[in-house]
C-alpha cells in the first residue's frame, strides 16, 4: 500500500483532441522510440518477425466506430496512455512503493529498482494503460516524459512529451491543469475537454477534447444556402445573355 | 508516504545529432537522428525542415527498426538454382558488375532497346533517366504509371502542376479544404499538419472518399461516394456553379484559356483548335478594341463573349464550350445521385458551400502584383477553397479527366495561385509546353535522342515505329495511350514476357516489387518472370534487380546488386527531380550516410557511377575513358545539367563566393547541406507568393533562380488543345493515323474539356454479377513493401482483414472470423472479412501490401502476413476483358495509361476457412538469401 500525495504542486497532462487525431500512430512509435533508448528498461517486443508479435507500448491508438440513427457512421480515433490521476488507484496498490506520483508535478512513476513485477497496479488501473514488460518483467507506463519535459541537454522548445512533439495533426497538447491560463487549462475550457469514466472518481489529469458534431450538411438548416446557387437563366443561351451583362459590371468589361 | 526516489530530469540525450532525410515513405521529412555510441538512438523530426516542421509520422519514428531489420541483404547474390527458388550464392562486387557489363555491353552495342530500365520508387530519376539515356535505351521509366500519372500529368496539362510536390493548399488562409481519395503517403505529414491547422481555427474539412478513416474520419462532412465516380460529382458541382453564376470570371478571362478563339466548323482540319496567330500565339478578342489580339499582349483585355468570324469560320471562345459542356443536364445533381451515391441535396449544399466561402468570404491582401501583360493589380483576391486529391481519385480509367475536372471546378472558383486557395510550389507552376517531349530514337552504341518522358502534345509525338508499332516496351506513348507521361511499368513484364511489342534481353528494376504487391495479376506475373521457351531458356533471358531487403522480387531475378538503407547512403531530392519545396520556399535536400553500412552493400547510384564508367556510358567515363563520378557523393557535387545547375541549387559556386541557384560546382557543397540540416530553402519574393504563372515578380525571379532561363508566364488551359489533336487525327484529320479499332474510344475520351465515363472495365464485365467495388488503402503508419516488415509497425498493422460494409455483412449473414471467397471477372481469393460501417454501402476494401509471401522480409513463416495477410492483386489482371473485335485492351487509363487498380468490381460469397486458416492463393514458401529475425528485441544502444 502507497500513499498519493494530498496534492501536487502543478498538475503536468495532456490535452487530447478527438476532432483532429487522424489515427496516424505517430505518437505511439515516437514514445517507443524515446522510451526503449531513455527512462528505465527498455520496451521489449516479443516473437518480432513471427506468429504473434508483442511488444511493451505506453501510448497505443484505438478505433471505434460509431453508428448515429439518422447519419452514416463515424470513425473515431482515441489514444490512450496513462492519465496520471489525482487519485491513482494503481500507486494505493502498489506492495513496495515502486508506483508513486510526484509530489512536485503530479506524474505517477515507476521506480524501477523497487518494482517486484507483481502487476497489482495494472490490476487496478481501470483504463488499461500499464504493461508489464516480459523481457525485464518491470512495470512499464507513460512517464510524460519526465526525462524530457525539465531536460537541459535538450533545447527548450523540445521539452516536451515525445508524443506530443512528433504529433502531425496537432492534437496532443501538454501543459500544467493546475494553472487555469495554461494552454491546456484553455483548451479544456473552451472545448468542453471531458474525463475519462469520471464515474470511478480516479480524476484523471489528462483531458480529452470531443469530436465536433458532424454531417452538418444533412441538417434541415442549410436553406440558408440556396440563395448562393439561384440560377442565373434557364437554359445555357441565356446564360450566356447572363454572361454578356455580368461581364460589363467587371474589371476591363464594357462599360 | 516513502520519499520519492531521486530522478535524474537531464539525462543525456545522444553523443551527436545528425540531420538527413526520411526515406520511410515517400514524403520525404527531415529527421534528427540521435547517436549514441556510433548506433542509431532516436530519430526525431527536424523542426526547421519545411516539410515537416518538426513532426514526424509512426513510419518515420521507427526507421531505427529498419536499419536493424533482418531482411536487409548482406551481399551481391548470383542466382544457381531455377530462377523463383531463391537459391543464390554470395558474390563480390567486382564480380555482380562483370556479370552486369557482360550482358548489358553487347546489347548496348547492337540493340539498346534490348534493355527495359525501370526503377520503381525512385527518387533520384533525374539521375537513373540520365544514365538510361546514355545507354540509349528508350525503356526506362519510374512507377508513376501504376502510381498517380493522372493526377500529376491531369495537372500539368490543365494548369502547370497538381499536388503535392506540385502544390498545396493556402493552410493558412483557406477556409474550406475539400479532400478527395487520398494515398496517405503522398504529403502525408503536410497534409496532417494542414487539417491540424485549418481545425485549430474552425474551418472545415470536407472529405469525399468511399471509406471514412483517417483524414476522412475527422472530415466535419463526409461523402461516402462509389469508386469512379468522382468525376460525375465533380462536374455536378461545376454545373451547379455555372448554372448559379457563381464563376470568377475576371480570373477566367484574364488567367485561363477560356477567353481563347476556338475554330467551329466541323468540316475544318482546324475544327476545335486554337485560333492563332503567325506567331503561333492563340488569339483573343481584345475587349477594348474588339479586335483579336494575342492571349499575352501587352494590356489586352481577353473577353469572354463575343464571337470572330475569319475566313468563313465561326470561332468561339473557349468559355462559351464550357458553357455549354457544364450546363448540360445530365450533370445537375438528381441525375447523377444514383451513380455517385449521394443525394442530389448534398451536391447542392456542396456546390453551394464553396460559392458561398469563394464569394462572400474572399480574401483581400493588399499586395500589388504585375501581371504579364503589364497590368497593374492593387490587391491579391483570394477564394478560399482549397482541395487536395491524389490516387484514390487517379487510380481509374477514367483517372485522368477525373483529375482535369478537379482541376476545372478549383479553377472556375478562381481558387489555383490566390490567397486561400491552392498554391504551387517552385519550381512549379511548369505547364506541359515547358516540359520536354518524350524521346524514343535509338542509336546502338550512342546515347538516346533525348529524356525518355515528357509531354505530347499532338499525333507527331508519339514514339511509334514506321510500321505503327510501339517504339517503347510498355507501349507508351501510342495510340492506346497517347499522353503516357510517366511511362508504364505495369505492362513491362507482361509485354517483355509476350515479345510484343519485341523481345528484350535484360530486365533492370530497382525497388519495385513486380513479383507481388506492385503488379497486377500476380501469380501470372511470377509465371512470365520463370517462363522458358522451347529451347529451354528464359522468356525473358536476364534479370537484375536491386533492393535494400529481401523481398518477394528477389528470387526472381539472376543477379542482386544489393542496396543500402536510406540512412546508410547519399541521396539528393532535387529540384531537376521531385523536390521538397514550400508555396513560400524553394528548398532541396539530401541524404548522406549517418551510419555505414555493415555489409557488402552499395547505395543503387554510387553503383550505376561505377557500371556506366564500365559501358563507357556518356556521362559517366572521362575523356581518358576512367570512371568519371567516384560514387553518387562525386555526382551530386559535380554533375552539371545545363550550365550554372546541377543536381542541387544551394551553396553553389560563384564569381563572388557562394550563391543559390545558378552556379558551378562547390566540393564542400554536401558538407553546406550537412552543417544545415540537410535541406536547402530559398524564399519566395512576398510580391512573387501568388498569381506565380502570371506574375512578373515570380517569373522574374525564378529565372534568377534558375528553374527556367527565359520568363515564360502562361494561362490555364481548362481546354487541353493536344487532346482535340487526337480527336481530330481520330476523325480522320492529319498524318499519323490511329488503328481503326481504337478510333472511337479516342473520340469518347479524348475531350479537350473534362467528361466523366464509367470505368472501361464495367463495360465489359457484368456489373450485376459483379456488383462490389474492392479498394486498397496504405496505412498511414506501415508503407507498402518500400522497407521491411518494420518490427513496430508491424504490431500495428499486421494483419489486414476484407472490411465489409453493413449491408453486405448482414446480407451474407457474417459474423466475426468468418472468411469469404471474393471473385473477379479474372480471379479468385478466399481471405477472413471484418466489418466495418464508415463505409460506402457498395465497397470492401483492405490495407495495401500487408499481405507477405512465405520466405520474403525475413519474417517466421507462421506470421500472420503470409497467413491470412493477402493481396487484392490476383483479382486485377493488367489486361480487360475481350471486346467484341477480340482485343483486349491494358487496364489503364487511356490517355496516360495509369493502371486502373480501382476499377476492380468482384462478388462475395461466405465460405468456410481454408485449411490452417490459410489466405487463398497461397504460395511455397520462398528460399531466403538472409536469416529469420531475432525472436525478441529490446533496442537500447546507449548504457
Amino acid at each position: 500500500m502507497t500513499t498519493l500525495p494530498t496534492s501536487t504542486e502543478k498538475k503536468l497532462g495532456l490535452v487530447i483532441d478527438l476532432d483532429t487525431c487522424v489515427g496516424c500512430h505517430a505518437c505511439v512509435i515516437s514514445c517507443k522510440g524515446w522510451n526503449t533508448e531513455n527512462y528505465g528498461a527498455p520496451l521489449s517486443d516479443q516473437d518480432a518477425y513471427g506468429a504473434n508479435p508483442t511488444g511493451t507500448f505506453l501510448n497505443r491508438v484505438h478505433s471505434y466506430e460509431i453508428q448515429p440513427e439518422a447519419a452514416p457512421a463515424q470513425l473515431i480515433h482515441f489514444p490512450k496512455s496513462c492519465l496520471h490521476c489525482e487519485d491513482a488507484p494503481c500507486v494505493t496498490v502498489c506492495p513496495t512503493g515502486a508506483s508513486y506520483k510526484r509530489v512536485e508535478d503530479g506524474i505517477v512513476l515507476v521506480n524501477e529498482s523497487d518494482c517486484i513485477g507483481c502487476g497489482l497496479c495494472a490490476w487496478a488501473c481501470p483504463y488499461g494503460a500499464r504493461e508489464m514488460d516480459a523481457t525485464e518483467k518491470v512495470m512499464k507506463k507513460c512517464t510524460l516524459c519526465v526525462d524530457r519535459i525539465y531536460n537541459e541537454n535538450l533545447p527548450e522548445e523540445d521539452r516536451e512529451p515525445a508524443c506530443v512533439r512528433t504529433c502531425p495533426a496537432g492534437a496532443r497538447h501538454f501543459g500544467d491543469f493546475a494553472d487555469p491560463d495554461s494552454n491546456v487549462s484553455k483548451l479544456t475550457a473552451e472545448r468542453g475537454g471531458m474525463d475519462l469514466m469520471p464515474e470511478l472518481g480516479t480524476k484523471p489529469v489528462n483531458k480529452y477534447l470531443p469530436p465536433r458534431p458532424k454531417d452538418r450538411d444533412r441538417s434541415e438548416d442549410v436553406d440558408i444556402l440556396a440563395p448562393f446557387l439561384e440560377p442565373v437563366a434557364a437554359e445555357p443561351t441565356g446564360f450566356l445573355g447572363w454572361l454578356d451583362k455580368a461581364l460589363t459590371t467587371m474589371p476591363g468589361g464594357k462599360n | 508516504m516513502k520519499d520519492q526516489p531521486i530522478l535524474d530530469t537531464s539525462p543525456k540525450v545522444s553523443d551527436e545529432v545528425r540531420k538527413t532525410t526520411c526515406y520511410m515513405c515517400a514524403c520525404r521529412c527531415g529527421i534528427n537522428v540521435h547517436m549514441k555510441d556510433g548506433k542509431v538512438a532516436y530519430i526525431e523530426g527536424n523542426k526547421d525542415h519545411p516539410v515537416n516542421q518538426g513532426v514526424l509520422c509512426a513510419k518515420g519514428s521507427a526507421g531505427i527498426m529498419q536499419v536493424n531489420a533482418p531482411s536487409r541483404l548482406k551481399a551481391p547474390l548470383k542466382r544457381v538454382g531455377p530462377r523463383g527458388s531463391g537459391e543464390f550464392e554470395e558474390i563480390s562486387w567486382d564480380e555482380a558488375l562483370t556479370i552486369a557489363t557482360g550482358w548489358l555491353k553487347p546489347i548496348r552495342d547492337t540493340a539498346p532497346e534490348k534493355l527495359a530500365f525501370f526503377t520503381g520508387r525512385d527518387q533520384s530519376q533525374s539521375f537513373t533517366s540520365f544514365w538510361a539515356q546514355g545507354f540509349g535505351t528508350p525503356n526506362y521509366a519510374a512507377h508513376g504509371g501504376f502510381c498517380s500519372v493522372n493526377m500529376a500529368a491531369g495537372g500539368i496539362y490543365t494548369m502547370g502542376g497538381a499536388f503535392w510536390e506540385f502544390g498545396q493548399p493556402d493552410w493558412d488562409h483557406t477556409k474550406m479544404f475539400v479532400l478527395f481519395g487520398v494515398a496517405e503517403d503522398h504529403d502525408s505529414n503536410p497534409i496532417k499538419m494542414g487539417i491540424g491547422k485549418i481545425k485549430a481555427r474552425g474551418a472545415r474539412v470536407v472529405g469525399v472518399n468511399p471509406i471514412r478513416s483517417g483524414y476522412n474520419a475527422v472530415a466535419d462532412d463526409w461523402f461516402g461516394i462509389t469508386p469512379g465516380t468522382d468525376g460525375l460529382l465533380i462536374l455536378s458541382l461545376i454545373h451547379e456553379l455555372f448554372k448559379a453564376g457563381k464563376l470568377d470570371l475576371d480570373y477566367l478571362a484574364r488567367f485561363t484559356n477560356a477567353s481563347c478563339l476556338v475554330n467551329e466548323d466541323p468540316k475544318s482540319d482546324q475544327y476545335g483548335l486554337l485560333l492563332r496567330n503567325d506567331e503561333g500565339e492563340p488569339l483573343v478578342i481584345d475587349s477594348r478594341t474588339g479586335d483579336l489580339a494575342p492571349w499575352n499582349g501587352e494590356g489586352v483585355e481577353p473577353d469572354l463573349r463575343g464571337t470572330h468570324r475569319h475566313a468563313g469560320v465561326t470561332h468561339r471562345p473557349v468559355f462559351h464550350k464550357m458553357a455549354e459542356r457544364f450546363l448540360d443536364v445530365q450533370y445537375a445533381p438528381e441525375n447523377v445521385a444514383a451513380q455517385t451515391g449521394i443525394e442530389a441535396s448534398r451536391i447542392k449544399r456542396l456546390a453551394a458551400d464553396m460559392a458561398r466561402v469563394a464569394f462572400d468570404e474572399a480574401i483581400e491582401l493588399d499586395r500589388e502584383w504585375t501581371d504579364f501583360r503589364g497590368k497593374k493589380h492593387a490587391k491579391m483576391i483570394g477564394r478560399p477553397v482549397s482541395m487536395h486529391a491524389m490516387r484514390g481519385i487517379s487510380a481509374h480509367s477514367n483517372g485522368f479527366q477525373t483529375c482535369r475536372a478537379l482541376h476545372t471546378l478549383q479553377i472556375i472558383l478562381g481558387a489555383v495561385e490566390t490567397p486561400g486557395g491552392m498554391r504551387f510550389k517552385p519550381p512549379y507552376p511548369k505547364p506541359a509546353t515547358a516540359h520536354p517531349k518524350p524521346h524514343g530514337k535509338v542509336t546502338p552504341g550512342a546515347p538516346l535522342d533525348g529524356p525518355h518522358l515528357g509531354f505530347t502534345h499532338g499525333p507527331d509525338d508519339l514514339l511509334l515505329k514506321d510500321d505503327g508499332s510501339a517504339v517503347r516496351i510498355d507501349k507508351a506513348y501510342t495510340w492506346e495511350n497517347p499522353m503516357s507521361s510517366h511511362g508504364m511499368m505495369h505492362m513491362v513484364i507482361a509485354n517483355a514476357h509476350a515479345g510484343d511489342p519485341y523481345k528484350i534481353d535484360t530486365l533492370f528494376m530497382y525497388m519495385a516489387n513486380m513479383s507481388w504487391n506492385s503488379s497486377m495479376n500476380t501469380k501470372a506475373v511470377m509465371e512470365m518472370l520463370t517462363d522458358k521457351d522451347d529451347s529451354g531458356d528464359y522468356v525473358i533471358p536476364h534479370i537484375i534487380y536491386s533492393d535494400a531487403y529481401s523481398s518477394e522480387m528477389v528470387a526472381f531475378a539472376d543477379l542482386i546488386l544489393p542496396d543500402t538503407t536510406y540512412l546508410e547512403r547519399h541521396d539528393c531530392i532535387s529540384l531537376l527531380d521531385r523536390p521538397i519545396c514550400e508555396a513560400d520556399a524553394v528548398a532541396d535536400a539530401i541524404r548522406w550516410p549517418v551510419i555505414e553500412p555493415d555489409r557488402d552493400v552499395k547505395g543503387f547510384q554510387s553503383m550505376l557511377c561505377e557500371l556506366g564508367a564500365r559501358l563507357d556510358l556518356p556521362g559517366f567515363v572521362n575523356e581518358d575513358g576512367s570512371q568519371k563520378y567516384q560514387d553518387y557523393a562525386d555526382y551530386i557535387t559535380n554533375h552539371i545539367r545545363r550550365p550554372g545547375i546541377g543536381p542541387l541549387a544551394g551553396w553553389r559556386m560563384g564569381d563572388e563566393g557562394l550563391q543559390d541557384g545558378r552556379g558551378e560546382p562547390n566540393e564542400a557543397q554536401l558538407d553546406a547541406y550537412i552543417k544545415n540540416g540537410g535541406f536547402w530553402m530559398s524564399h519566395v519574393p512576398d510580391e512573387a507568393a501568388y498569381y506565380k504563372p502570371f506574375n512578373m515578380a515570380y517569373q522574374n525571379w525564378a529565372v534568377k533562380m534558375g528553374f527556367y532561363d527565359s520568363v515564360q508566364p502562361y494561362i490555364f488551359t481548362p481546354y487541353v488543345e493536344p487532346m482535340r489533336r487526337y480527336q481530330l487525327a481520330a476523325e480522320g484529320h492529319g498524318r499519323v493515323q490511329p488503328p481503326d479499332h481504337l478510333r472511337e474510344r479516342i473520340k469518347a475520351t479524348m475531350d479537350p474539356l473534362p467528361i466523366w465515363y464509367a470505368p472501361l472495365s464495367d463495360e465489359l464485365t457484368d456489373t450485376e454479377e459483379f456488383p462490389v467495388h474492392a479498394l486498397t488503402q496504405r496505412p498511414m503508419a506501415m508503407y507498402h513493401s518500400w522497407g521491411t516488415q518494420n518490427a513496430w509497425l508491424r504490431q500495428i498493422h499486421g494483419v489486414n482483414p476484407l472490411y465489409v460494409p453493413t449491408k453486405i455483412w448482414e446480407q451474407h449473414g457474417f459474423a466475426e472470423g468468418d472468411w469469404a471467397k471474393v471473385t473477379s471477372p479474372t480471379g479468385e481469393i478466399t481471405v477472413p472479412v471484418a466489418h466495418m460501417a464508415a463505409l460506402n454501402e457498395n465497397t470492401v476494401w483492405t490495407w495495401n501490401a500487408i499481405g507477405k509471401r512465405k520466405g520474403a522480409w525475413a519474417l517466421e513463416d507462421d506470421a500472420p502476413e503470409t497467413t491470412k495477410g493477402f493481396l487484392l492483386n490476383h483479382l486485377i489482371h493488367e489486361l480487360l476483358p475481350e471486346q467484341d473485335d477480340g482485343m483486349r485492351w491494358s487496364n489503364s487509363d487511356p490517355i496516360t495509361g495509369q493502371a486502373a487498380w480501382f476499377d476492380l468490381r468482384v462478388k462475395i460469397e461466405k465460405t468456410d476457412a481454408p485449411a490452417g486458416n490459410q489466405s487463398q492463393p497461397a504460395f511455397d514458401p520462398q528460399k531466403a538469401p538472409v536469416a529469420k529475425g531475432p525472436k525478441s528485441l529490446a533496442w537500447k544502444v546507449g548504457k
